[in-house]
């Protein structure tokens, strides 16, 4: 009898909240905006497949009748004959990307572990300071940071950009709040009075429990040093990254225009291969991303 | 401050006999801090590089702020001259002030409601569905470079497809120079910005959304809910209220920060100087002109600027859904 008044009551809801006219609005709403979001992705594909005389045509075709590998081709001949070769601004970003991202995956997960399961003086404060640096863009801090590089004697090396993303403060931030709602505190206590170093109990114990986090922060860490630029701290060509490379290919204009789009289709293809496969951990990951007041 | 960390620490049961009444507070907080120096030292190192190349520029932006400096001479103070001279001798940063804030205030709470409401209509959808619908949204964002496609689309010539279209269709005789014209540039960047926008408040509100209590909707609509509308904003929006604050500082930080794609598409500097934004100029003077001091007086000011529309998005969104 009671169950059968609670679904009429769930039937119920479904009627008076969901009206047709509300959910073809928002199928509507939904679909223009997808196609807005997807046409500059599509209209990529489509140039970077596209065969000289399609490039050129007028007007210019929305689709591609006659696909050809021959754009991606000449990019990589473009590659072979630029001055500096490929590989090594390929291997550059290779190098920032695995040597930042273990760092930063190491130093944020135990930094995490302190601020959010241990007890010390100046514990509030000290991760108070890392939210309050989420609200400020780094870009603010380049000119400054220069000086602090020049200083170290970092300039015009690949550690002015690894070692600042040892301490880039969203991975932490992430992390942190995830340990705080989803590593007990009662697991690791038993594991301190059996007499466990903070270490093993870091390691053994709660990083297991925090996979999503740590999969979001490599996800992110990946993302966004596998799209690091030119930057003001290097300027030696054989310091500069892949995605620089592109960029100046991209930048060629008329006469590299299909090699153009390949290059812009290799540069997106990465990191979107990696969000599909890790897709559900971050969202997981972000259920916990709330800023406490 | 060092009475609530006392709290903190008393929480943690640990062997001692004195209890924290014995001591003065700061003996009591030294004595806590010698006890836990294991977190202390597995902190350090993350801390320490935080502090180096996050927290420590902003001292140094405000510091050098002050004087003149070119980064080979010692720096000279000369107070409040480059602030002077900012507000009251230098156009360009006036209306680079101007820029910027219209990038932003469009930018920012357009990218924001536009991740929360996209978000809001996906939850819904079966799970795989929903998992694609969120990567064609989310791919934009970290896609890198690929923006530049819309400068072939926009290009100048013929060979652009919108000019191409347009021309073909008769609308104009000769192609339009989209990113050459002052009149389009703002706009078509803000455009791209926007494009390019649903970054991470927007997994952060699909995550959230999932997290509601489904109940709270029953029992919503027993007290008399009567549409979607109304149970947005009386339960769905208070129920994800701290995922909004974090989405709002990621849009915010987002919004200022996109000088990159004004340079890619409409070229450094854009024309007539119509898309010059505050990051152009502190670039610009701190790495084209080495007037560093005066760099960190406009980098001071953009600090200024990021935190307070940060503070105040906060205390506007401590009122939803009261």
């Amino acid at each position: 009898m009671a169950k059968e008044k609670k679904l009429r009551v769930r039937k119920h809801t479904v009627v008076l909240n969901r009206s047709a006219g509300g959910d073809f609005g928002i199928f509507f709403f939904l679909a223009i905006m997808g196609i807005f979001m997807f046409i500059p992705m599509y209209y990529t594909v489509i140039q970077a497949l596209k065969p000289l005389d399609e490039l050129w045509a007028f007007p210019p075709k929305f689709y591609v009748t006659a696909p050809t590998l021959k754009n991606f081709k000449d990019l990589f001949r473009l590659m072979n004959t630029s001055w500096v070769p490929f590989s090594r601004y390929l291997f550059n970003t290779v190098v920032i990307t695995v040597g930042g991202t273990f760092g930063n995956l190491f130093l944020s997960s135990l930094a995490s572990y302190v601020l959010s399961k241990m007890y010390f003086p100046g514990k509030k404060w000290m991760f108070k300071l890392v939210e309050t640096s989420l609200m400020f863009n780094a870009v603010a801090a380049s000119i400054a940071n220069f000086i602090i590089m020049s200083a170290l004697g970092w300039v015009d090396t690949l550690w002015a950009i690894i070692i600042p993303a040892w301490g880039s403060t969203l991975g932490l931030y992430l992390m942190k709040n995830f340990m705080d709602s989803s590593v007990s505190d009662a697991v690791l206590e038993s594991a301190r009075l059996d007499g466990a170093s903070e270490l093993y109990t870091f390691w053994h114990i709660a990083m297991p429990m925090v996979k999503p986090a740590w999969l979001t922060l490599i996800v992110y860490s990946f993302q966004g040093l596998w799209n690091t630029g030119s930057t003001i701290y290097i300027y030696s060509e054989q310091l500069k990254t892949f995605s620089y490379a592109i960029g100046q290919i991209l930048a060629g204009g008329i006469v590299r225009a299909g090699a153009g789009a390949a290059s812009a289709v290799v540069m997106m293809i990465v990191p979107i291969i990696v969000f599909v496969i890790s897709q559900s951990n971050i969202i997981e990951t972000m259920a916990t991303s709330g800023m406490k007041d | 401050m060092s009475d609530k960390v006392a709290q903190t620490a008393a929480v943690q049961p640990k062997k001692r006999a004195v209890s924290r009444k014995d001591m003065s507070k700061l003996r009591w907080t030294l004595k806590e801090m010698k006890n836990n120096w294991v977190a202390y030292v597995m902190l350090a190192p993350y801390y320490i590089i935080f502090l180096t190349f996050t927290i420590i520029p902003v001292f140094v932006s405000f510091g050098l702020g002050f004087t003149s400096f070119n980064m080979i001479e010692a720096p000279v103070w000369i107070g409040m001259d480059n602030y002077a001279r900012l507000f009251l001798d230098d156009d360009i940063f006036i209306l680079a002030c101007q820029n910027t804030l219209i990038f932003a205030a469009v930018t920012g709470p357009v990218s924001y409601i536009l991740s929360f409401v996209i978000a809001w209509f996906i939850n819904e959808l079966p799970p795989k569905l929903r998992a694609l619908v969120t990567l064609v949204f989310y791919a934009p964002n970290i896609s890198g470079s690929v923006y530049m496609i819309w400068q072939v689309a926009f290009s100048s010539d013929s060979y652009g497809w919108v000019n191409g279209q347009l021309l073909n269709l008769g609308l104009i005789d000769t192609p339009i120079l989209f990113f050459q014209d002052a009149n389009y540039v703002m706009p078509l960047c803000i455009v791209v910005a926007l494009w390019t926008s649903l970054g991470t408040a927007f997994l952060a509100f699909i995550a959230g959304l999932q997290t509601i209590d489904k109940s709270m909707f029953e029992a919503g609509a027993v007290d008399g809910i009567k549409n979607r509308w109304q149970e947005l904003w009386y339960i769905t929006l208070p129920s994800m209220k701290q995922q909004l604050m974090f989405g709002a500082v990621m849009s915010i930080t987002g919004a200022f920060g996109f000088g990159g794609i004004v340079d890619a598409l409409a070229g450094n500097p854009s024309v007539d100087y119509c898309a010059w934004t505050i990051m152009h100029h502190l670039n610009d003077y701190g790495g084209a002109r080495f007037e560093t001091g005066y760099a960190c007086a406009i980098a001071t000011i953009l600090f200024i600027i990021m935190i307070g529309s940060n503070k105040l998005v906060q205390i506007l969104l401590s009122k939803v859904g009261q």
